[in-house]
């Protein structure tokens, strides 16, 4: 697969009603309009009822919603600018609408990866059969910047390393599904999943029930089940928190709102402290002892007596009493070595290791920079590539071949050749499109799915995921950061 | 309670009714000032100067304004960011001590106070400001207002109701002192009242929402040693010292389960003291001392009392951490 250039196809549409006009898929898969520029079946129905939307009652109701985040404070911080400006997350009112057969794939899919996962992480941190195999060579495990050799042989409860997942998904030119990264850190992301499911849920309030979708209003529910299933053995009623870096972290509108909804505190580093290997929190009646620990800080900041001495955002001992098993923590230390992006090239082979399938969901094809016919290949053809350091996130340390200047393009080829292990490279895949309301007009926009995988007793995932669009025109990168907003994603109970 | 979350609830609280408690000074202040026969510039500076040193940052509006006109002085109350305890400041830090409680709060209280943050940096807020001056204060009023109705009808009353409580009246003790300070020079002895004056002291009455409460027990006759009274020691008013003083006493007792005469801290011990005090006091007594002094030292009573709940509730807790790290690295050594 190669990077796809938007070559006109001929899919003249039929002529809309309505504030919904249809517009040319051209070479893209376009979730809502076949090629022939019809409606696909999941979508008649939402478009029967949104087609009767007069411009003006429309633009209303996005105002309303609009108002609505930024009164209710759903919004996300801007780093580096001195104001504070907190931004909306832009929202767009036409929701991404999958049928229920496609879902099931996708479940399936997802559960057989994060078993896959667990299993490996599993393995890497005891026996290291998987590695002792050469089914994936040692040295790519153990160099991997997340890789904690402080917890080889250690028990994490339950068995389970990665507890919360948010699998990026992507969908190519035929409309096939495939995994774009994992993200089984501290996946952001889910409270935007609830916020846009309420918001639409009152804009579509007349009509809501009749579009038959499935509900997702059960995640704090599942997800404080889940955290209470790994407490430490014999604690009946354990005391959970959500551990937050604070009121400046982006995603902190979040980490309070599922507090909120789990009825659990939410607590900054400074409000625990540990004592005989116990982690307590600094109550108005004393302290109070801590169970299980929600944590939405990196690995390098929880202890500075472990980890980074800097980190004011941690607590002293805290890894010591979760050595000891007084404590747990979601997800568990280490478990960054599965998002590495060098380690993702690996997990269809680990699927086929642990559980003897094949990969319901497959990779984005991907070269290694360290292997060197691959790394032959990206020097080649690095301009038709997309380059990616194997540990950054957000849209960083990135490079969209197709996009870069000849200067842009020679500098990441120095790069691949200094430090062949910590880069990858994919080909552009062309992202499905969704009709999507921009300039006051629908028009095609780039779209990806990041659905959240609870694994506790067994694994669920709530229906859907945070659509993620990109709102200029032809842009493939949908991060907040960079002009990216967000839809609705609708699992309906039928095909239809 | 988390120590931090209930010092967060505490000044979140203090800060709203810190910015209605302006509001009201510099409303009133506006009002009076409709009645003026002549108003040139000594006369103008003569209004706001006493609402400056009320505040206690008069010092500070003279690095930052050349004169003491009435738009200035607005400005500093209102407006400037540089101001701790202007409006805007006041309801920015509400905000941001809200914001990181937003898990113990009712969204409807936090949507509130969001809505008045980003109506006050609105431009909306400043046009609404320069040309109708009444209605943008009774926003914040409402507002206000608006904020202890949806606690008092939405928030669950725990501990960390208990806090925000006691922020709200240790605030309101203060600000409706300070109130009454503004006009304590014509409570001197010697001094004889003029029409001026009656003008001024009813409009201390307004500014805290006692003129119908004071009507109803005094009649119409605006006499500034009842008007000292009514707004010190009335039990039943609820903006009176008094009553204020009473109210955290009640909620520091609820925060510690310990019964009236008796203390189990020093803030149960202080609060207690001075509510006695407010109790068994008459207002020629302190007429007598000097109202001045008198506010003077009650507002030194009541930062004790702030102080002393800050160290028994927030700060004891926080101290340990560095006991436990020397504590922590000491057992290192050993192994």
């Amino acid at each position: 697969m190669v990077a796809t250039s938007p070559s006109s196809s001929a899919a003249k549409t039929e002529a809309g009603h309505g504030i919904f006009k249809p517009y040319e898929t051209k070479a893209y898969f376009d979730e809502m309009l076949a090629s022939d520029g019809s409606i696909r079946p999941h979508y008649q129905r939402f478009l029967e009822h949104f087609s009767d939307l007069k411009p003006e009652e429309f633009e209303a109701k996005r105002h309303a919603v609009d108002m609505a985040f930024l009164r209710q404070g759903i919004t996300f911080n801007v780093y580096g600018d001195a104001q504070g400006t907190e931004r909306v997350f832009p929202f767009d009112l036409m929701p991404r609408i999958i049928p229920s057969a496609e879902w099931e794939h996708l479940e399936k899919g997802l559960i057989q990866r994060i078993t896959a996962l667990n299993m490996f992480l599993h393995d890497i941190y005891h026996e290291q059969h998987i590695l002792k195999d050469g089914t994936i060579p040692a040295h790519y495990v153990l160099s991997a910047k997340h890789f904690r050799r402080e917890f080889v042989n250690f028990e994490v409860p339950k068995n389970i390393y990665i507890h919360i997942c948010g699998t990026d998904i992507i969908r190519d030119a035929k409309g096939q599904y495939l995994v774009l990264e994992d993200n089984g850190r501290c996946p952001s992301g889910v409270s935007y999943v609830l916020e846009n499911r309420r918001a639409l849920k009152r804009t579509y309030s007349d009509n809501f029930e009749a579009m038959g979708v499935r509900s997702v209003e059960h995640y704090p529910t599942e997800l404080h089940k889940l955290l209470e299933y790994v407490a430490p053995a014999g604690v009946s009623e354990p005391n959970v928190v959500l551990l937050t870096p604070g009121a400046y972290n982006s995603a902190y509108f979040e980490h309070t709102y599922l507090a909120r909804q789990m009825g659990i505190e939410i607590v900054e580093g400074r409000d625990l402290l540990v004592r005989d290997q116990r982690v307590y929190m600094r109550t108005t009646k004393g302290l109070r002892q801590v169970h299980v620990i929600y944590r939405r800080i990196d690995d390098d900041f929880l202890d500075p007596t472990v980890f980074r001495k800097d980190s004011a955002l941690g607590v002293p001992g805290l890894v010591g009493a979760y050595r000891a098993g007084n404590v747990s923590l979601a997800n568990s230390i280490g478990t960054g070595v599965a998002d590495d992006k060098v380690i993702y090239y690996f997990v269809p082979k680990m699927i086929k290791y642990y559980l003897g399938e094949d990969p319901i969901i497959p990779n984005v094809p991907t070269y290694l920079a360290n292997e060197e016919a691959d790394r032959k290949y990206i020097v080649e053809h690095i301009n038709e590539l997309v380059v990616k350091a194997a540990n950054e996130a957000g849209g960083y340390g990135m490079l969209m071949g197709p996009h870069s200047t000849a200067a842009e393009c020679d500098e990441f080829r120095k790069r691949v050749l200094a430090e062949p292990r910590n880069y990858i490279a994919q080909p552009v895949v062309s992202l499905s499109r969704h009709p999507t309301y921009c300039d006051s007009q629908f028009g095609g926009r780039h779209i990806d799915l990041r659905p959240f995988i609870l694994y506790g007793e067994k694994p669920v995932i709530i229906p859907g995921g945070l659509t993620r669009v990109a709102l200029r025109a032809g842009s493939l990168v949908v991060n907040s950061s960079q002009g990216g907003g967000s839809k609705d994603s609708w699992v309906l109970h039928g095909d239809k | 309670m988390l120590s931090r979350v209930a010092n967060s609830l505490y000044w979140m609280s203090r800060y709203v009714e810190r910015a209605e408690n302006t509001a009201r000074l510099v409303d009133v202040n506006l009002q009076l000032m409709l009645d003026a026969s002549k108003l040139d510039d000594k006369a103008i500076a003569g209004y706001w100067a006493p609402i400056l040193q009320s505040s206690g940052d008069d010092e500070f509006f003279d690095k930052l304004y050349p004169k003491v006109t009435g738009r200035n002085v607005t400005e500093f109350l209102v407006f400037q960011a540089d101001n701790s305890n202007s409006i805007l400041s006041s309801i920015t830090q509400a905000r941001e001590n809200a914001r990181t409680v937003r898990d113990q709060i009712t969204a409807e209280l936090w949507e509130e106070l969001n809505r008045l943050y980003l109506f006050l940096n609105s431009p909306k807020a400043r046009s609404m400001w320069r040309q109708s001056p009444f209605e943008f204060f009774q926003e914040i009023r409402s507002s206000s207002l608006l904020l202890q109705g949806l606690t008092d009808a939405t928030v669950v009353r725990n501990e960390g109701w208990s806090f925000a409580q006691a922020g709200r009246y240790i605030e309101r003790a203060d600000k409706t002192s300070r109130l009454l300070d503004v006009r304590h020079a014509s409570l001197a002895p010697g001094y004889t009242t003029t029409q001026t004056d009656a003008l001024g002291w009813s409009a201390v009455l307004r500014s805290c929402s006692a003129w119908d409460g004071y009507k109803a027990l005094h009649g119409g006759q605006v006499e500034p040693k009842l008007v000292a009274e009514y707004l010190l020691l009335s039990e039943d008013f609820p903006r009176s010292v008094r009553f204020c003083v009473q109210q955290l006493n009640t909620s520091l007792r609820r925060i510690s389960g310990v019964a009236e005469g008796r203390f189990s801290n020093d803030a149960e011990r202080l609060c207690g003291r001075l509510h006695a005090e407010l109790q068994f006091s008459t207002a020629e007594e302190i007429l007598a001392r000097g109202l001045h002094d008198y506010i003077d030292e009650l507002q030194g009573k009541l930062n004790a009392i702030g102080e002393a709940l800050f160290q028994t509730y927030i700060l004891q807790h926080f101290a340990l951490q560095q006991e436990d790290e020397i504590r922590q690295q000491e057992e290192q050594q050993q192994q």
